[in-house]
């Protein structure tokens, strides 16, 4: 990855990106249990969860295909054979005293990403990546768990999750979250995650070191854990950079360390320090047999990839001529992409440009104020078209049908009827607009005078009281020139 | 009817010379009278009774569900049957009531039998006597002061003392078959994946099995049709079709080809006794028609400590969720630490400490290589040495013990030497293949099974042989008397 500006006391940075993703998926990667946010807690369990004596897992065919589409969107190899291990520890929230992962032999090595960063765009590559259950969660806070003493929930254990283990190639904070978005947009768009990050469905661990420019060698890295917002993971990464370097200047030494990262003070401490390296005792699960994938349902999979951000954004350019710029924000997400193309399919192609303006001007704003996604509102792309259509037809002016929005947002509805309901037609009758003109041009004589004295400023107000009197309702072009010409002709 | 056989009982209840009730009230009296023996950990009278009853109505309106509906059977207490305590003979699953139902017990149900207890074991299954439960030992009917073998005694001791006819144990290194020859009873391990393990509480995954004791093959062959098939809830189940082992039951041996391991030529670390028996039933096995080759195992004398280390290793990882945090038994502490090493400290007897802290080492960074990876690796060759065997005869003959039932302490100081009891049984569990224990005769007055090993999913085999030996024999008929 391209080299981006150096860390405080001119060392290189190196970060690499652990990421945990929830596969979007009815029921969990071991048991029929339904997974679901926001259930009263030990809800959703199923004896697997719970880890009753006897019980056995089987493997989820739904996650498999999903972490498989992942891997394929990031250009990742799929191994045929992949192997389910043991991560043995004691924790109250991991039910078994293991967690089922992946280990030796995971489901896929060796893709990459491709960030836009500083100098254009780059690919950051990814080790790999493997499918593993999700733990409980440990209440420790005794005002939620009512009484003194810690609380599990085991709604989340079991969860599928993917792990997404990616190389040591982002060189700033800054890549870092470039790397994220991209990363959750692939997700999202391969329809592999919600990656909802307030849901805890996107999670994030980073692993960051400093060293001399041109050095060969690694630093000593920490880790940063269980950063829940991209904005969370580069003032992290920040405040660790500025906390290494701080250390390499005095010439101390970096030691290997868990960090948390507390966001009022801005800083990062040690929560642990690694002197010996954890021994999980990994070892192949014997309840599960080897996953083996056919590489004709790999490329079955690979077939039925939707199209991808970054080629969604090429194509958009291509085939519509948008900009870069629009491009990118219309591929933002893939909702938005398939609004967009089903208000041009409605619309025509010749009135793509057309299209994507309302989109990216008043329909992001519309919904920008609401918070919403456009998925989340009842505007028809059809009726998007039809607003067009009005608005180039004259019939309503552009003013008036971006008014429209919120209303066509919230209740849906045919656009040319609410025009008639709400008497919001363009008053083109060039009658009633000379004589609101006159009348304009009589009640402020002394600005009607300065545009006779060739001041334009002036023309601007008198075109704004003409428009007042219509409410919004004259074409603005059609006022300017009946001005205009009274104001020359008197 | 104390030693009728399960079909025996099941043909009088067809022809209305007993009912189940009769027969659950005849198995829970007898249970009674047995208590000295200690094979039952728990008995369930009043489910029992509904159960058969409901047995007696299905038989009245002419829906029997099978041959074995209405007939009493036990269950090993490590396998789960809803609404019933699961407790493996462990301190730490002390008043756990199990929510679910097992697949065992779910098919046992199926075809109607009747669970009228659970039955005594080494705790968690491990080890080869019945000594090691927080229970106190189940007793050889044979000679009280004895062992029945393990770890499933109970179920061994249930079946030869005529509590029931047949009674459903696990096998994990030779647990199934051990105690049906230290007792006098036929105990079959089938093919891994050929029973589901779902409801199995695990001790080691990939060396677990259920399988039937009964006093005749016969018996065996109905149990497992009754139990055997595919299981989507385990995913190291089989899906092959079950046949109808009965059907096989030919009585015909002609043609066979039975393989005899120089490992058991030579006897070593044999009771000559012992070997003197199974010789008589490999003759009397070619009288009627079998013939005999030798079979080399080469990878076979290291079979037990390939076995010790991945059985341990997975032990460890196994029983990590007995951690006081959800079920089961929890030590008062101050903190979490705490809380788990009092907890497992006291819930756990020493047997099994030794293995989890054997199975921890096992698997330990640094270790992994040396260990648990090698062993897979031989646990890769023997599995080859058996194809090959297989591949110029049809079964594989051996003693299933290497001696007679041995007194209770003898061996409990020693786990070293209690580990080499079972020295023929684990090869079976290494590498899946199907094996049967049959009896074949009395040294020092205690009974001595022979064990028979087939390709895997060839338990039809295993019957046929094991129940043409029971038509020449009538060592299963010999039965001892209850202790007073």
């Amino acid at each position: 990855m391209s080299a981006a500006a150096p860390a405080p006391g001119g060392y290189e940075v190196v970060i690499g990106l652990e990421v945990h993703v929830h596969l979007r998926t009815a029921s969990k990667l071991f048991s029929p249990a339904p997974v679901r946010y926001g259930d009263e807690p030990n809800h959703d369990v199923h004896p697997v969860d719970l880890g009753l004596p006897g019980v056995l897992p089987v493997l989820n065919r739904k996650a498999v295909e999903l972490a498989v589409r992942a891997a394929l969107a990031t250009h990742c190899s799929v191994h045929p054979r992949s192997i389910f291990a043991r991560k043995n520890y004691f924790y109250p929230d991991l039910p078994k005293g293991y967690q089922i992962s992946q280990y030796e032999e995971p489901l896929a090595t060796g893709g990459w990403v491709e960030v836009e960063v500083e100098a254009g765009s780059a690919r950051v590559g990814l080790t790999r990546i493997h499918i593993e259950e999700d733990a409980g969660k440990s209440i420790h806070d005794a005002a939620i768990a009512g009484h003194e003493g810690s609380h599990v929930d085991l709604n989340r254990a079991g969860v599928p999750l993917l792990e997404i283990v990616s190389e040591p190639d982002l060189r700033s904070p800054e890549q870092a979250g470039a790397y994220l978005r991209t990363l959750r947009q692939i997700l999202r768009y391969a329809g592999v995650s919600d990656a909802d990050l307030e849901k805890g469905q996107f999670r994030c661990d980073a692993n960051v070191s400093l060293r001399r420019p041109g050095a060969a060698q690694l630093g000593t890295r920490t880790e940063l854990k269980n950063l829940n917002s991209f904005r969370f993971v580069e003032e992290a990464l920040r405040a660790e950079i500025k906390r290494q370097a701080a250390i390499l200047d005095a010439g101390g030494a970096v030691q290997q360390a868990t960090m948390h990262y507390d966001a009022a003070r801005g800083a990062t401490r040690v929560m642990r320090l690694k002197e010996n390296a954890d021994d999980y005792r990994y070892f192949p699960d014997p309840d599960l047999v080897p996953l083996e994938l056919e590489p004709e349902s790999i490329e079955a999979i690979r077939r039925e990839l939707p199209e991808l951000p970054e080629a969604k954004r090429m194509r958009f350019q291509g085939e519509y001529g948008l900009s870069p710029y629009t491009a990118r924000i219309l591929a933002e997400s893939r909702e938005l992409a398939d609004f967009f193309e089903a208000v041009v399919r409605a619309i025509g192609a010749d009135r793509a440009k057309t299209a994507a303006n309302w989109i990216q001007r008043d329909v992001l704003q519309a919904l920008g104020a609401g918070g919403r996604e456009i998925g989340q509102t009842r505007l028809a792309p059809e009726a998007l078209a039809a607003l067009i259509r009005l608005v180039e037809a004259g019939r309503v002016t552009a003013g008036s049908a971006r008014a429209l929005l919120p209303e066509l947002m919230e209740r849906g509805g045919d656009p040319e009827r609410l025009v008639g309901e709400r008497g919001l037609e363009a008053v083109s009758d060039a009658g009633q607009l000379e004589h609101a003109a006159d009348e304009v041009i009589a009640a402020h004589p002394d600005v009607a005078a300065q545009v006779r004295a060739g001041e334009p400023k002036g023309l601007h107000f008198l075109i704004g009281q003409v428009m007042k009197r219509t409410q919004g309702k004259a074409d603005p072009k059609l006022v300017r020139e009946i001005l205009s010409r009274r104001l020359r002709g008197a | 009817m104390a030693f009728e056989t399960a079909l025996e009982l099941g043909a009088a209840l067809d022809a209305g010379r007993a009912s189940a009730v009769e027969l659950a009230d005849a198995a829970l009296a007898r249970a009674e009278a047995a208590r000295a023996l200690g094979a039952f950990v728990h008995l369930q009278p009043e489910r029992a009774r509904e159960e058969a009853r409901r047995a007696d109505a299905r038989r009245a309106r002419g829906a029997r569900r099978s041959r074995l509906d209405g007939v009493p059977v036990a269950i090993k207490d490590l396998l789960v049957q809803e609404g019933e305590p699961c407790g493996c003979a462990s301190r730490i699953l002390e008043g756990f009531v199990a929510p679910y139902q097992g697949t065992q017990a779910a098919r046992l149900s199926a075809a109607g039998a009747v669970i009228v207890g659970r039955t005594n074991m080494d705790e968690f299954a491990m080890g080869s006597s019945t000594e090691n439960s927080a229970r106190g030992p189940t007793r050889n009917p044979w000679d009280p002061e004895r062992v029945p073998g393990g770890s499933s005694g109970g179920s061994a001791v249930a079946v030869a003392a005529g509590i029931v006819p047949a009674a459903l144990g696990s096998d994990t290194g030779g647990s199934i078959r051990q105690p049906a020859s230290l007792c006098g009873v036929v105990g079959l391990k089938p093919t891994y994946g050929r029973v589901s393990r779902y409801g199995l509480v695990a001790f080691a995954s990939s060396l677990d099995h259920v399988g039937p004791l009964a006093r005749t093959a016969a018996d065996c062959a109905v149990l497992l049709e009754a139990i055997a098939g595919h299981d989507p809830a385990d995913s190291t189940s089989l899906p092959e079709p079950v046949p109808r082992y009965t059907d096989a039951l030919s009585g015909d041996v002609s043609g066979l080809v039975i393989g005899l391991p120089r490992q058991f030529s030579d006897g070593a670390g044999a009771d000559p006794e012992v070997l003197a028996r199974v010789r008589d039933a490999v003759a009397e096995l070619e009288r009627a028609g079998a013939k005999t080759r030798p079979v080399e195992l080469p990878h076979a004398p290291h079979a037990i400590a390939t076995y010790y280390l991945i059985a341990t290793a997975e032990a460890s990882s196994n029983l990590a969720r007995y951690d006081g945090v959800r079920y089961g038994r929890r030590a008062p502490a101050a903190s979490l630490g705490e809380m788990y090493r009092r907890t497992r400290s006291e819930g756990f007897g020493p047997e099994v400490k030794r293995r989890i802290l054997l199975g921890t080492y096992v698997l330990s960074a640094g270790y992994y290589d040396a260990y648990y990876r090698k062993a897979q690796k031989v646990r890769t060759l023997l599995r080859r040495d058996f194809e090959a065997a297989l591949a110029g005869c049809d079964l594989i003959v051996s003693p299933t013990s290497p001696e007679v039932a041995f007194r209770i302490g003898e061996k409990t100081t020693d786990p070293l030497r209690m580990y080499l009891s079972d020295i023929y049984t684990v090869s079976a569990n290494l590498t899946g293949l199907p094996a049967i224990s049959v009896p074949c005769g009395f040294a020092h007055g205690l009974p001595v099974g022979f064990q028979l090993m087939s390709r895997a999913l060839d338990e039809a085999t295993l019957l046929r042989v094991a129940d043409a030996y029971q038509r020449r024999s009538d060592w299963h008929e010999r039965h001892p008397e209850l202790p007073r």
